[in-house]
């Protein structure tokens, strides 16, 4: 039940922020576009922190810099021009990330990803369903991911791929993601599903489009 | 009046109606102050027991492949530590602290309904206990804290476990809902003469709002758990896609609660902060109307956003970006507040002290938790940061910054009070530093670990994925933070032993609890001060000694009877004169009875359960016999040269207000309820060719004609107080029609067809059944005005009871009308598609 994956992972050599399930080590363009939006949200707030700490401060150590603010720059300056524009700009960047992530447009190749306690079947364009823990996508191109669940809730995640996506007994959802160059892509389920949560893996190997046609035709 | 005794003698009589005897006359208490210290100690017992279960979390953490705990008893824990630190620790905590403080703050001498604080600590303590022990038994609830289904359902957790954390944290939720009733009503109505609404300190316009978030926010949760025990133990569709129902109705019903909840355990902190901060800044609070917008502001928003903790389960992103929008904008009043904050420290001459150390991790911690919460708000970020260590250590720097904090700083601040000694400063400082970094080690990598790809929840993790020195040093950090929090215990324990006395008003603040002497006596301020200025600018130590020697109003011992005051809601007139009911052993046996019921509910007894609720019901009927008078008394004299009526003659007295803050709770279950079924009708899988309910059209008609006009002739009794005749004859008539349509809605429920085969059966048979049972209320209620009339407690002046059972009818009426409305809709052939 619970995946020997300490065996089949290649060891990784770790610096910094990789790793093979790494948000911040992104392998497609959807997550990197993710990335990007925490580095700048992390510079940003790390700027937003110092500036509430350093008024903070100010007020024991160097009173008479901030004596002479008065009440309403205190509340209006402090509670309503200095986030208003900021949350505004923020949250509307994110929208259209958020748009420009969503599955719509031209029709790419479609596959399933079934969770059930504790292992995920995945099934293909051509209807072929497999149940060893991988799924062969090719890569330098968006693929679709239809994710539904068996039993109780799942989610779906490849981080170095994009965001997740929950499996509902019941619903379809549905995710896209993208590889910039084949290779070997680690996902989880990342929803508490019980006692095996923590052995619920699964890998996402890319393989350039001649070899996933190839592996495709060849197949049974 | 007879002439005015000394201030120990004063203290003498006053303290002889209000003391509770030592032993086990204890038990029977039902004063605010021992009953607050209560809560608050027993809460402290369960921050102990969670802190001790992060310790096996982290110990099973610290290493790769780790085997020190399966993922059996790993996921009891994880479950157990999150529903102790939420449900058992941090709202009984504020709750205590809002029972001990505000009555002391408002400068009443007890909270509006004593005995039902009682009858809360109870339901806290028992349902607390069914968790704890059902944990030492290796039962404790294991799906998490948030109890998504179907994981909770029976096919998945078939055992007991999910029972307990449903039927043990709804019995808990009960002194939540009667806290929250008596915070709301204790500070409209109960201030000391003078105190309008707009002089009111800071803390208390903060605890109104979170009562009132309290009132609007943990009815869908309580109707949430109903539901899913029901479909655990009778197996109603509620949340079964495959007949019907919807795990996602779990999740919108759960997090409907459980983000408010935060900004409900959030508020009362920076409540004791907008307290704490102007007294060590040495002026008064900055900003004081914009604070009190900004919370009002907060609790608003605080309802629109619950979606954020479903950014991932498929809902269309234009409607994402509206719940993301609402949780930016939350940004705004937090930011209002903090700078107020931070500006009145500016302007104002700030010292150290104990507590302003703690207030300054506050700043650094709960900023930090603000901060990330934006990013979280952001849809696509939110897809990598859910469910990962990254949700973790936000929702860590937000509960531990606004809550854990600032509670350290107001344990430094008053437990003064509390103990009568003052701190001894030897240990505070070396654990506000061991928690300061023990807290920032254990939390700030676990960002990291969760950009990592560390999702949470999982028992063990294998070495390759680059967590592993990520989580050795949490570990390292939760056990130095643990030193700290041994160390503050410590230091309180020292305080009491060995603490200097001191006089009134150790800090030089300026609200009134100071006034009191400290430790505080049973009956809180011998006399009851006139509020002249905003009452978070008076001076403690001189009134304090005037109010002690009976200068005020109710300065004197009469008839052994415990009085304070309501005033008028806004303006803070003195109004009406409340006798408060006397010590009790009531609250203890009615939650003996409660406790009965759930039990029974736990152990599968179902013959059992009714037996339970019928006792808990026939005890609180015994409630009322004390209370009342049976004549008409008029304005009485209340010092000051003021009379003013017995609260009993008054139609807006506290029992009323409520009856009616009640009510609101109460509809909002319903519309949760409601709410349920439409959701059900337009997102659950599996409705289409499901069968129609089949509601009868003339029960139907018959039951809402019988139950409208139950509620037209209870209004009519209440209009009619003087004459007998009308009186009684509106009185039998709601009773009788009442009945009626409780008998028709029961055997309309018989003919729905099967309520376990499908949603659509399911949701009008516990609709209906909410509407019978209110059908009962009503009668009860009818029959309570008729019994107290009898009685001769009802007279054209005093007619409360009447006024109660006019305002429990006309809901059933209102709901008897929702619910087969909804049945109707649900029954119409075209409606599933």
């Amino acid at each position: 039940m619970f995946k020997p994956v300490a065996l089949c992972a290649t060891p990784l050599l770790l610096t910094g922020c990789t790793g093979a399930l790494s948000t911040l080590d992104p392998a497609g363009p959807r997550a990197a576009n993710l990335a990007t939006l925490w580095w700048v949200m992390l510079y940003g707030s790390a700027l937003l922190f110092a500036l509430v700490m350093a008024l903070f401060a100010m007020a024991y150590l160097r009173p008479a810099w901030v004596t002479r603010i008065t009440p309403a720059q205190w509340i209006v300056g402090g509670g309503l021009v200095l986030p208003i524009p900021i949350l505004i700009l923020l949250t509307g960047t994110a929208l259209v990330l958020g748009e420009q992530l969503l599955p719509r447009g031209d029709a790419p190749l479609r596959f399933g990803a079934h969770a059930e306690r504790w292992h995920w079947t995945f099934t293909y364009p051509d209807g072929r369903e497999m149940s060893d823990e991988v799924l062969h996508i090719p890569a330098g191109r968006p693929i679709d991911v239809a994710v539904t669940s068996q039993d109780v809730i799942h989610a779906f995640w490849v981080p170095r791929l994009g965001g997740k996506i929950d499996a509902i007994p019941g619903h379809e959802n549905l995710i896209r993601l993208e590889a910039d160059e084949p290779g070997t892509y680690w996902g989880q389920c990342a929803e508490y599903c019980g006692p095996g949560h923590d052995g619920m893996w699964f890998r996402i190997e890319a393989h350039a489009s001649d070899d996933f046609a190839g592996l495709m035709g060849g197949g049974q | 009046m007879s002439e005015q005794p000394s201030a120990i003698g004063l203290h003498k009589q006053l303290d002889a109606i209000w003391r509770t005897p030592p032993g086990l006359a204890g038990l029977s208490s039902v004063n605010h102050t021992i009953l607050g210290k209560r809560f608050m100690m027993l809460a402290l017992l369960f921050f102990a027991i969670g802190g001790l279960l992060s310790m096996l979390i982290r110990a099973q953490l610290a290493t790769p492949n780790s085997a020190f705990l399966g993922p059996e008893i790993y996921n009891q824990v994880f479950t157990m530590h999150g529903t102790v630190m939420m449900f058992l620790f941090a709202i009984p905590m504020f709750e205590g602290f809002a029972i001990y403080m505000l009555p002391k703050l408002l400068g009443a001498r007890d909270l509006a309904f004593p005995r039902l604080t009682a009858y809360g600590f109870w339901c806290y303590l028992f349902g607390g206990s069914i968790l704890i022990v059902a944990m030492l038994m290796g039962v404790a609830p294991n799906g998490g804290w948030f109890m998504y289904t179907p994981l909770s359902s029976k096919p998945y957790t078939p055992g007991i476990n999910a029972d307990v954390w449903l039927l043990g944290i709804t019995f808990v939720e009960i002194s939540a809902v009667t806290a929250a009733v008596e915070i709301f009503v204790t500070i409209l109505k109960m201030r000391a003469p003078g105190m309008a609404l707009t002089r009111m300190p800071l803390f208390a316009w903060y605890m109104l709002v979170t009562a009132g978030m309290m009132i609007i926010g943990f009815p869908p949760l309580i109707l949430g758990s109903i539901l899913l025990e029901m479909e655990r133990a009778f197996d109603l569709p509620f949340f079964d896609p495959t007949r019907g129902g919807d795990p996602l109705l779990w999740q919108h019903l759960f997090w409907l609660f459980g983000h408010p909840e935060v900004y409900i355990i959030f508020l009362p902190a920076a409540g004791a902060l907008s307290t704490i901060i102007p007294v060590f800044a040495q002026r008064p609070i900055l900003g004081y109307r914009a604070i009190i917008a900004a919370i009002v502001a907060m609790a608003f928003l605080s309802f629109g956003l619950w979606v954020h903790h479903m950014f991932t389960v498929g809902i269309p992103h234009l409607a994402l970006a509206f719940f993301s929008a609402a949780s930016a904008l939350v940004a705004i009043p937090t930011a209002v507040q903090i700078f107020a904050w931070i500006g009145t420290l500016a302007s104002g001459r700030p010292r150290w002290d104990i507590p302003m150390l703690y207030v300054a991790g506050f700043f650094v911690v709960f900023v930090i938790g603000g901060l990330t919460g934006v990013m979280l708000a952001m849809v696509p970020f939110n897809t990598q940061a859910h469910d990962s260590y990254f949700v973790v250590a936000h929702l860590h720097y937000v509960l531990v910054g606004g809550f854990v904090f600032p509670m350290l700083a107001a344990i430094y601040y008053w437990l003064p009070h509390i103990s009568g000694r003052q701190s001894l400063y030897r240990l505070s400082i070396p654990a506000f530093w061991l928690i300061l970094i023990g807290f920032n080690l254990t939390f700030f990598l676990m960002h990291l670990t969760g950009l990592m790809g560390m999702p949470r929840r999982i028992s063990t993790y294998p070495s390759n994925w680059g967590w592993d020195w990520l989580n050795l040093l949490s570990s390292v950090g939760g056990f130095i933070l643990t030193m700290g929090f041994a160390l503050v215990l410590a230091d309180m324990v020292l305080q009491f032993r060995f603490g200097a006395r001191f006089r009134r008003d150790p800090w030089q603040a300026g609200t009134l609890e100071w006034a009191t002497a400290t430790p505080p006596p049973s009956y809180n301020l011998a006399a009851i001060p006139h509020i002249e200025t905003r009452a978070d600018q008076l001076q403690p130590a001189r009134i304090g000694p005037a109010l002690a020697s009976g200068n005020g109003y109710l300065g004197f011992a009469r008839n052994g009877e415990q009085e304070t005051l309501a005033v008028d809601m806004m303006s803070g007139e003195a109004e009406q004169l409340i006798v408060l009911p006397r010590r009790s052993y009531l609250p203890l046996w009615t939650a003996l009875a409660t406790a009965s019921f759930f039990l029974a509910l736990l152990f599968k007894l179902y013959w059992l359960a009714p037996l339970g609720a019928l006792a808990t019901l026939v005890l609180f009927l015994f409630w009322p016999i004390s209370l009342g008078s049976k004549s008409d008394r008029g304005p009485i004299d209340i010092g000051r040269d003021l009379a003013v009526p017995p609260d009993v003659e008054a139609l807006n007295n506290v029992t009323v207000l409520a009856n009616r803050t009640a009510l609101v709770m109460n509809g909002t279950l319903f519309a949760s309820l409601l709410f349920g079924g439409l959701f059900l009708l337009v997102v659950a899988p599996n409705w289409q060719g499901s069968n129609a309910p089949n509601l009868p059209l003339w029960t139907g008609a018959l039951a809402m004609v019988a139950s409208l006009s139950a509620a037209g002739a209870a209004a009519m009794a209440a209009r009619r107080p003087g004459s007998v005749l009308p009186l009684r004859a509106g009185l039998v008539a709601a009773i009788a029609l009442q009945s009626l349509a409780l008998i028709l809605l029961a055997l309309s429920m018989g003919t729905l067809g099967d309520p376990t085969g499908h949603a659509r059966q399911a949701m009008p048979f516990v609709t209906l059944g909410y509407a019978a049972l209110h059908c009962g209320l009503g009668v009860i209620m009818a029959a309570h005005a008729l019994w107290r009339h009898a009685q001769g407690y009802v007279s054209a002046r005093r007619r409360t009871e009447l006024v109660l059972a006019r305002l429990w009818n006309g809901y059933a009426g209102g709901v008897v009308v929702l619910a087969l409305g909804l049945g109707a809709l649900l029954g119409l052939d075209g409606v599933a598609p």
